[in-house]
């Protein structure tokens, strides 16, 4: 791509970064957050509350588990750590965005900032797209991008929460399951590793195993144990495979 | 079913949501440059988060609430089923499983009288 040409101003790739609303991407994940605002709503929580979720926490899984620890009466101390374990994903997925889209001249405190914006959508869709923005505007068409879709969302979920309660049986359980449904299809297609692929599979099993087995630490014991499990196999796997050539 | 109060709530959100989530974010902008793409350490942390998500993934299937608390199971492991095998016929694009997925699911919930 020409640079010269394709450039333009800040304000031309915000605005760029801002339209991505209109991907599918976006458009599923606004769907699972009216699914997310249906599950608060049939729970009891205030939409004030789900309205600053939306906008402190952003990821929906963590969104989830923070929901339904409330739910289920944990503390502060098991909810943190619960949520916190989900969200160490981020880490990775964060610090692999970063030097696609900085420039030397990057200040820290403006990444530390945009990172809050990282979450599954806005990953998959930035580390897709930025390849064709010129490197000088990467942040600004990734901020476009990832401040627009946590504000809409967080309209979306203050205007619909009134309305949810009253769609219709089939409608209120189709939204619902949007949220695995999508998770399931999203990670699975945007992943790069063949750990992935291991961890989602024993992941999808240890999760009940360990539900029936201690309940309260399941999606903990789930994720460390499934995870290293997944990942001793696969390095196995790949070991085994550079023996062989 | 416990529902915080007043201002707790926010102070609850803020600590054990938005600071139990940025946490990794901050410290995913330090490791950025640092952080190997290649190293074991990034390999096994990615396993763990992903099993963790899965876990997540399955327990909403499971042990849903709300309406589909009510639905029979094998709908919707139906729907899953019927969604990965489109998934995977129609080259892994996700909208194609999805849409299937919810499809079977709509259309069973219907048949089932919900």
């Amino acid at each position: 791509m020409d640079d010269s040409q394709t450039a333009g101003s800040g304000r031309t790739w915000f605005v760029a970064g801002m339209r991505g609303i209109f991907s599918l991407p976006a458009m599923m994940l606004m769907l699972s957050f009216v699914g997310f605002c249906a599950f608060t709503a049939q729970a009891g929580i205030p939409v004030e509350h789900v309205v600053f979720m939306v906008g402190a926490v952003w990821a929906l899984p963590a969104n989830v588990i923070l929901v339904s620890s409330i739910l289920g009466g944990a503390n502060l101390l098991a909810t943190f750590i619960a949520v916190t374990l989900s969200s160490i994903r981020l880490m990775p997925m964060v610090a692999a965005l970063i030097p696609e889209i900085r420039t030397e001249k990057t200040p820290t405190w403006l990444l530390l900032f945009l990172s809050h914006f990282v979450a599954i959508t806005a990953w998959v869709f930035a580390i897709e797209r930025v390849q064709a923005v010129p490197r000088d505007y990467r942040v600004t068409f990734f901020a476009g991008f990832g401040v627009t879709l946590v504000v809409v969302n967080m309209l979306l979920v203050a205007v619909v929460y009134q309305f949810v309660t009253e769609f219709p049986p089939i409608v209120s359980g189709c939204l619902f399951f949007l949220t695995p449904v999508y998770f399931l299809a999203s990670i699975w297609s945007s992943a790069r590793h063949p750990v992935i692929y291991m961890a989602m599979v024993i992941g999808l099993v240890a999760g009940p195993f360990f539900y029936w087995l201690a309940p309260e630490f399941d999606i903990l014991l789930a994720g460390v144990g499934g995870g290293t499990l997944a990942w001793l196999a696969e390095r196995q796997w790949r070991k085994r495979g550079e023996v062989r050539a | 079913m416990t529902v915080l109060e007043g201002w707790w709530a926010y102070v609850f959100i803020a600590i054990a949501g938005w600071l139990a989530t940025d946490l990794w974010r901050w410290l995913g902008v330090l490791a950025g440059n640092r952080l190997r793409e290649d190293s074991e350490v990034l390999n096994w942390v990615r396993a763990v988060a992903t099993a963790l998500v899965a876990a997540v993934i399955a327990k909403l299937i499971l042990y849903p609430t709300g309406i589909l608390e009510q639905s029979p199971l094998w709908l919707r492991l139906g729907s899953i089923a019927a969604g990965a095998a489109a998934f995977f016929v129609g080259r892994q694009k996700p909208v194609i499983g999805i849409a299937t997925a919810i499809a079977v699911l709509a259309i069973g919930l219907w048949v089932l009288g919900f």
